[in-house]
């Protein structure tokens, strides 16, 4: 007992306890999806897993087909998104800040919820599920992603920055496309990271927004995993892992700071 | 002119986000069978949801899921607490590699997360249900409570905890009377935001609840919808759930801004 005490005397000792946790609960199962992944169904080292990927075509026309769907949906979500954060962070467009929270509410919401009512409309105004329907429910549920990091930028962004441009002359348009563009490019860049990566790694709204006849990649990894086919479904899992890491090389890990200061 | 455009574009954004949600919620108050058919105004479903009996299921995914919210989020509050104070008195090589592991999980799809516990709990043979989901709740939950503790052990002034240790409190002493009132607000804050991620959290869920039959509210929403058939008593629970997060949201921001201008003020 003694000892117990001497050791978390010291304050940075506090920490142990979460060390081993983040050990076993996170390290560990990333440490798994790799020797799976290098490994064949009897648990020897072998390629066989990327081998079958690279030699079925389905499996990679669907993984095209699911980067091209998440550059759709990022692509639609800054071209709506980008005016409406701009508008509600300029004062003179906008002083609610009631329009602010609503844009931002359906972030809190399920998202099997927000899909269902995806598909409900759909029914409603008797419109086909289908591609259309993956799209737009893809833009629905990721727009708030997309439009409270920019805001955020916006709003922090120094105001006096495009006051000076106004006084050196420049036009509003100018001074949107040389001043507020670059300086909310960080913001741009955690919305991509957040619309980007949500929507490759995501599998049961596609299946349910389509009524199962469009197959995205996740839906891919999920279908091998429950089959017990973990090997395989373990290198599909690296092979997402790495578009990823390479699209945040892109980001400079922002986004974080974005999404969770909202409460 | 510029100013009516800029709003006209805003709610009409607003209508297309809001039109799958108010769909449901009007026609929670019908009993038909099938949505978009209305069939006179009811409250049926609202009674039929509480009532439980044929919907019973549908009621215990609810209990699973605040139970599991619950201890998820107290369990990841005490564990993301001491490990921020261990991990904002630690120095060098060792701070940075438990700084990277407690960003993985942020970062991680959730997917990516749910597969690799599902791999882990497969290959040591543990039976999953209950406890393997809370465990990875507790996993992908701690590393927020984490990042919301230590802002503000950073603003803490560290001379006060000295102070206390020579005047003869033992460490533990310190810890409930010096450092927890400072940084409960980061402690609370790091809580809702567990609960929130918890309640909200479908993928994780379903790699590691098992086939016991374990279910959540996004699971049972998962499978129900897969059946073809949507459950008609889902339509008044989405209405409730988006009702309850518009008032929570509400009340968070008016409260910001009341304590904003109280600041102000002084």
């Amino acid at each position: 007992m003694k000892f117990v005490a001497k050791i978390f005397n010291k304050r940075a000792n506090w920490a142990i306890p979460y060390a081993i946790f983040l050990a076993l609960f996170v390290a560990l199962p990333l440490v798994l999806i790799l020797v799976y992944a290098f490994q064949d169904a009897e648990g020897a080292f072998s390629l066989d897993n990327f081998r079958r990927f690279v030699e079925q075509p389905e499996a990679v026309n669907t993984f095209i087909y699911s980067i091209g769907i998440a550059l759709i949906t990022t692509i639609l979500c800054i071209l709506l998104g980008y005016p409406a954060a701009w508008i509600l962070s300029n004062r003179k467009l906008n002083r609610s800040e009631i329009t602010v929270v609503l844009f931002i509410l359906p972030m809190w919401i399920n998202i099997l919820v927000r899909t269902l009512a995806t598909v409900a409309l759909f029914d409603f105004a008797k419109l086909p599920l289908g591609e259309g329907a993956l799209i737009f429910g893809m833009v629905y549920n990721f727009l708030p992603f997309m439009i409270y990091p920019i805001y955020n930028t916006l709003q922090k962004m120094d105001h006096s920055l495009i006051e000076a441009a106004e006084d050196l002359g420049a036009t509003p348009w100018k001074v949107f496309r040389k001043v507020t563009v670059p300086l909310s490019m960080p913001g741009v860049m955690s919305g991509i990271m957040m619309v980007f990566m949500p929507t490759i790694s995501t599998f049961a709204i596609a299946e349910l927004l389509t009524m199962n006849n469009v197959k995205l990649f996740g839906t891919t990894i999920q279908e091998n995993i429950n089959n017990g086919m973990w090997n395989y479904g373990a290198a599909l899992s690296l092979i997402m892992l790495v578009i990823i890491g390479i699209t945040s090389l892109f980001s400079d890990g922002e986004e974080q700071n974005d999404s969770e200061s909202l409460i | 002119m510029k100013r009516f455009f800029a709003q006209l574009y805003l709610w009409l954004l607003l209508a297309l986000l809001y039109a799958p949600i108010l769909i449901i919620a009007i026609f929670s108050f019908t009993e038909s069978k099938v949505l978009g058919n209305w069939t006179g105004f009811s409250t049926e479903l609202y009674s039929s949801l509480f009532s439980g009996g044929a919907q019973s299921s549908l009621l215990n995914a609810i209990k699973n899921t605040l139970s599991i919210a619950v201890i998820a989020a107290i369990a990841s509050t005490i564990l993301g607490t001491i490990a921020a104070i261990g991990i904002f008195n630690m120095r060098g090589r060792k701070k940075q590699v438990i700084t990277f592991l407690n960003d993985i999980p942020m970062l991680n799809p959730d997917i990516i997360t749910g597969i690799s516990l599902f791999l882990l709990f497969v290959s040591v043979g543990i039976s999953q249900g209950y406890t393997t989901v809370v465990l990875s709740h507790i996993a992908f939950c701690t590393p927020y409570v984490v990042l919301n503790v230590m802002p503000r052990l950073q603003q803490m002034n560290p001379n006060i905890y000295e102070a206390a240790l020579d005047l003869g409190a033992t460490p533990f002493q310190a810890l409930r009377k010096i450092i927890i009132p400072e940084i409960r607000p980061g402690m609370v804050s790091g809580m809702i935001l567990a609960f929130t991620l918890s309640i909200d959290d479908f993928a994780v869920t379903l790699f590691t609840k098992g086939n016991e039959g374990l279910e959540t509210l996004s699971t049972y929403i998962y499978a129900d919808a897969r059946k073809g058939g949507l459950t008609p008593e889902l339509r008044p629970l989405s209405t409730i759930i988006f009702v309850v997060v518009l008032l929570l949201l509400i009340i968070i921001n008016v409260r910001a801004k009341r304590n904003a201008k109280r600041k102000q003020a002084m």
